[in-house]
């Protein structure tokens, strides 16, 4: 009995241990796309998801179904939103959940202003989060990753190692042990999120991380999490972790 | 005249909607005759072949935004201007991409703008002169995500 | 109305030429895409861009469905007088757009 407990112990302890180290060095998303999608991503103009931020920056002055507008309470320049991407997703005390950014504006919609929820992925949601996002943008990611959100924190992870799809393969396999490699005809990133929500040229259309993150699930031929699940939110919250310290970079432009 | 010429472009060459899924692209998407469309902007008077820079990544890494700056040497004054120009992508499903029509004030003969390719082709631009003169150049490039072809998930 | 951007110096010197910088807001439908239940989405694009300083017409261009979603058009100008630069388009289900900056020429 004593040998099978300390067995278990030591097969959990391995299966912690398979973490794996983070990619060194750690590299953004950008460096993996190609010269020019670098340069429209860098480009505050021609960058397709600054259209994204502009109407986001409307609706944030834009009133609301009860007539609140966000900047009555968060201030009209939005000064106020610096760093609150950076920390999520994160445990909001005052829902009792694990949220992301976009779950976290749907809150406020919904309680504060009175208005019907928004659609994940609806533009009015996109161009929310781009806005709201974007103020974070050059701040490091840092998030919680123990109390409340530790169980989500040890799911996300246990999910990045899981083998799925009829290609039976893992977030790890791609994203630790190849990145910079050649797929195809791309380069396979190190798989952090910190240009999300981005502009992606094959959606022609800036899109959400777990957009991308279904689609990943797609690539390999595996059921793909329903957006908003707590599947994706953990390996949302899993991959923010993972990410820490590298800088918010939205709107990012992918291919 | 260029809408006309559009229009001509939507309603014809290729199939209209319904572009097979399978990306066997030489036959789906094959060199066509940009000739005739040529023809309607130059009224068969000739072309010189130069001074027209075509400038676009040698492979595209996803064709649904491909950057380009067309650049004419042209001295862009009253009298030695030029005043059209004609983008042709040949294996395009509509090969006609765009037309710029330039008015006393434009500095240079540049364009920047970002385009769509289905697949690997060149790309030719023909520019008016005053004067009724031709000028043209062209590029190649290498496209890995089709536009038109490949779906977004 | 869509959002669109428009990047202009607004103050110039007289016969100096600035860089003029459109982006609009607009999917540029092929009439290729299909939703998800297999239909096709109707061809829909900003088929004519015109910007013009007061009632002089600096460029006009037409577009096909071979100009990327969200078009961005960059081009060289010398102002000939202070104004207002205006940016308008149309597209082809009818739906107008129009940004505008002003330009003071010293």
């Amino acid at each position: 009995m004593r040998a099978a407990a300390l067995l278990l112990a030591a097969f959990a302890a391995a299966a912690f241990a398979q973490e794996a180290k983070r990619p060194s060095p750690l590299k953004p998303g950008p460096e993996f796309q190609s010269p020019d999608v670098r340069a429209l991503q860098a480009d505050d103009f021609a960058n397709p998801g600054m259209l994204w931020v502009a109407r986001g920056g409307e609706l944030w002055r834009a009133p609301g179904a009860n007539g609140k507008r966000c900047a009555d309470c968060h201030g009209v320049d939005a000064v106020s939103m610096k760093g609150v991407s950076a920390r999520h997703p994160r445990h909001d005390p005052s829902l009792g959940r694990l949220t992301d950014l976009s779950g976290r504006i749907d809150a406020c919609r919904t309680r504060y202003q009175g208005g019907p929820a928004l659609a994940r992925e609806s533009p009015d949601a996109l161009a929310l989060e781009a806005f709201v996002a974007h103020q974070s943008r050059g701040l490091p990611v840092k998030v919680s990753t123990e109390g409340p959100a530790r169980a989500a924190f040890e799911r996300g992870r246990a999910l990045y190692f899981t083998r799925v799809g009829q290609l039976n393969l893992a977030c790890t396999h791609c994203h630790d042990e190849r990145w910079g490699r050649t797929l195809l005809a791309e380069s396979i990133s190190q798989g952090h999120a910190t240009g999300w929500p981005a502009y992606r040229l094959e959606w022609q259309s800036l899109g959400s991380l777990h957009r991308r993150l279904r689609a990943c699930f797609f690539g390999v031929r595996a059921q793909q999490p329903a957006a908003g699940s707590e599947d994706l939110l953990a390996l949302e919250l899993y991959l923010a972790g993972r990410a820490g310290g590298l800088a918010v970079e939205v709107p990012g432009v992918r291919r | 005249m260029s809408r006309r010429l559009f229009l001509q472009v939507a309603g014809g060459l290729v199939a209209g909607a319904a572009l097979p899924a399978a990306a066997q692209a030489n036959r789906i998407l094959p060199v066509q005759d940009i000739a005739p469309l040529i023809e309607k902007i130059t009224g068969g008077r000739p072309i010189d072949r130069r001074d027209v820079t075509v400038e676009l990544p040698s492979l595209a890494e996803n064709g649904n935004s491909v950057p380009l700056r067309i650049r004419v040497a042209s001295p862009m004054s009253a009298t030695d201007r030029v005043t059209d120009l004609h983008v042709f992508a040949e294996r395009n499903p509509r090969p006609l991409i765009a037309a710029y029509h330039f008015g006393p004030a434009m500095a240079r003969a540049q364009v920047d703008t970002r385009i769509r390719l289905a697949v690997e082709q060149r790309v030719f631009v023909i520019a008016s002169l005053s004067g009724g003169r031709f000028l043209s150049g062209e590029t190649h490039v290498v496209v890995t995500s089709a536009a038109c072809i490949d779906e977004g998930i | 109305m869509a959002i669109a951007r428009l990047q202009v110096p607004s103050t110039v010197r007289a016969g100096e030429a600035v860089e003029v910088r459109v982006l609009v807001q607009h999917p540029m439908e092929t009439g290729f895409r299909r939703e998800a239940d297999g239909r096709a989405v109707p061809m829909n694009v900003v088929h004519s861009l015109v910007c013009r300083l007061g009632a002089v017409e600096i460029l006009r261009a037409e577009f096909g469905t071979g100009v990327s979603a969200n078009p961005y058009l960059a081009f060289w100008i010398v102002p000939p007088a202070s104004g207002e630069l205006v940016v308008e388009w149309v597209d082809d289900a009818g739906a107008k757009g129009r940004v505008a900056a002003p330009i003071a020429v010293s």
